[in-house]
């Protein structure tokens, strides 16, 4: 294809891509090297026919509306943004570091820091949610595949919900379940006997519920997509190995497994990419005070009255640059392959 | 694979071990939302219950409060004519449908025009792509505030249409071009030696045979801005609310007031029409999943 009619063909959707995309990142760098003006003060002397003449000192909203409508990005910060105690917060850490009571105490007074909290609680649920989604995902397929075809048609319907429910409300829905006063909440005091419990209060329990929405919800992907390569695995290959003396677990170990490799790799990849982003089911279940992530830490800076762009900035930028690290395997790879078809 | 034959010799133990394997999983899948259905038509003292959740089975408030009926459907009430939630639904098909028309549109011209490249650029454009894909949505939304503010078009939903659209252009661009891909290239080939333009012999030739990839990557465009909640709660002005940040809203003034049932009759709500798409469209979908795995 001519390159003229190549771009013809695809320039719309790369300006779209290009206009709200490429340039709102360039934007972010540029907000996170700027910070909030700060309040301009002016003393006013008022004076009262008895009281005598107090002075006070006022913010001066005229003066900082021209301010801000002159630089409406605010002043330049450079990395302070990105240094201070809501972000990487290098003097904490240094002072922590500096004086301590041993490795446990570092670790529970660097988790203490917003940024280091959220973006623990990004990777665990990242890296737990994922092998676990996959793997029940795996399960439910090699035992759909097992049914009568009468039945695979309601299964995979049922299957599909937890994908396809909007991640705000499928976190919702779960949550009015596990409140004290909802049935599951309810029960489990029941059965654990303690009427204080509560999976709201403790840290633990708040992430425990927060990992089983993200398995619940990741897993009917897993499961589509490996349900679709065992029907491709060769029956001749089973066969043989069946009559070689393989059993089930032998078969599925050796070929199966090796069969769905590749799948495996994309649907890794396409979890984790989604799992790095979470953020709806810690709104839904209220979950902030014990769990909060880096892009919950983006929205609570914008949604406030006092939108810190500077803020959400960096963290932003923090957080495009994880993105970039969790994507460098596969980049790499695509790039030596790329590479290796060309020489 | 021979079902039959393999089935037969499976042992009763494991047979057993997968249908309760199954049905605890279908559980799992659907009783929430069943619960969810069912506790819509309730008070709050019975769906929130403090006693005993039998009450959420049993509607014993909503009888006492209903004279005698279990069901109410006073939430929905609430909900749709109090608190104006019908505004929401139409926004979000406003939305919906705009942003899978002009993603279809865009992504059709960009998705052929990179199956049949072939350059090194188009190689690159798919891979840069892939990381756009990547991008969580909160951060790019960060960025687009401060500029929609000094624009002045912040809070209406062309914005929010357009801004959705080009966040689905990449997921869109890899479907597309993985399903171009599987239509041989002779077919408009044949045609443009016959005289066509690369644009006729897309129009008269591609067209007509590309609905069913067409539709499947249209199924994932609507889910996107359906189930979006990052981009339309922070570019939409309070009037111009899709369903989602609506519900999300009522959680913060509705809570207070005692009024959760709202919230819960909104969400039912929301949940029908992703029903009703999985119903029609569960092949489609399956299919969508799978083609980007099996290709890619």
């Amino acid at each position: 294809m001519p390159h003229k009619t190549f771009f013809a063909f695809i320039l719309p959707s790369l300006i779209a891509m290009v206009l709200f995309i490429a340039l709102p990142i360039v934007s972010v760098v540029v907000q996170s090297f700027h910070v909030e003006h700060g309040r301009i003060l002016v003393e006013v002397e008022s004076c009262q026919p008895f009281g005598g003449c107090t002075k006070e000192t006022r913010v001066d909203t005229a003066a900082m509306a021209a301010l801000k409508a002159e630089q409406p990005m605010g002043q330049f910060n450079g990395f302070g943004t990105y240094l201070n105690r809501g972000h990487l917060a290098v003097n904490e850490i240094g002072a922590i570091l500096a004086n301590n009571n041993g490795f446990g105490d570092v670790v529970t007074r660097i988790y203490n820091l917003p940024f280091y909290k959220a973006l623990s609680f990004t990777l665990v649920f990242c890296f737990v949610v994922t092998p676990l989604a996959m793997a029940l995902g795996f399960a439910i397929a090699l035992a759909v595949n097992t049914l009568p075809k009468v039945t695979k048609g309601p299964v995979i319907f049922f299957s599909l919900l937890p994908m396809i429910i909007t991640p705000l409300i499928g976190s919702l829905i779960l949550y009015w379940m596990i409140q004290p006063n909802g049935i599951i909440g309810a029960s489990l005091r029941h059965i654990f006997s303690d009427p204080t419990l509560s999976l709201r209060q403790s840290p633990q329990l708040t992430w425990f519920s927060l990992l089983f929405y993200g398995v619940w919800t990741n897993a009917p992907f897993s499961f589509v997509v490996f349900y679709a390569g065992l029907q491709t695995v060769p029956a001749d290959t089973l066969e043989s190995a069946m009559i070689d003396g393989a059993s089930r677990w032998e078969r599925i170990r050796y070929i199966v497994i090796p069969h769905l490799a590749p799948l495996a790799t994309f649907v890794a990849l396409v979890q984790l990419m989604d799992n790095f982003r979470v953020f709806e089911p810690i709104v839904g279940f209220s979950a902030e005070a014990n769990a909060t992530s880096l892009s919950w830490m983006i929205f609570n800076d914008l949604a406030g009255d006092a939108q810190l762009f500077g803020s959400a900035g960096a963290t932003s930028v923090l957080t495009i640059i994880g993105v970039v690290i969790l994507l460098m395997p596969v980049l790499v790879r695509t790039w030596r392959e790329f590479n290796h078809k060309v020489v | 694979m021979s079902e039959a034959t393999l089935s037969h010799k499976r042992p009763l133990g494991l047979n057993i071990l997968i249908v309760g394997f199954i049905v605890i999983w279908v559980i799992l899948a659907a009783f929430p939302f069943l619960w969810t259905v069912w506790g819509s038509f309730k008070v709050e003292p019975d769906f929130f219950s403090r006693e005993s959740w039998w009450n959420a089975i049993l509607g014993t408030y909503t009888q006492r409060q209903n004279d005698g009926s279990s069901f109410t459907g006073s939430g929905y009430y609430g909900a749709w004519v109090t608190k104006e939630f019908w505004r929401a639904v139409f926004n979000t098909a406003i939305v919906t449908v705009s942003v899978t028309v002009i993603s279809l549109t865009l992504g059709t011209l960009g998705g052929y025009a990179l199956a049949r490249s072939g350059q090194r650029y188009a190689f690159w454009i798919l891979i840069l792509a892939l990381v756009f894909r990547a991008m969580p949505h909160i951060t790019l939304v960060s960025g687009y505030l401060l500029p929609f503010f000094q624009l002045n078009i912040w809070g209406v939903l062309p914005t929010s249409i357009i801004v959705l659209v080009a966040i689905n252009q990449p997921f869109t661009l890899w479907m597309l071009h993985s399903f171009f891909l599987s239509i041989p290239k002779d077919l408009d080939e044949s045609a443009m030696v016959d005289g066509c333009s690369r644009f006729e012999a897309f129009r008269r030739v591609i067209i007509p045979v590309m609905w069913p990839g067409v539709v499947t990557t249209g199924l994932f465009s609507f889910l996107l801005a359906y189930n979006d909640f990052a981009v339309t709660s922070m570019l939409l002005s309070a009037d111009n609310q899709t369903m989602v940040p609506k519900i999300s809203s009522f959680l913060g003034s509705v809570q207070e007031q005692g009024n959760v049932m709202f919230a819960v009759a909104a969400v039912v709500s929301a949940t029908v029409p992703l029903f009703i798409l999985v119903l029609f469209f569960q092949r489609q979908i399956v299919s969508g999943l799978t083609a980007g795995a099996v290709k890619g």
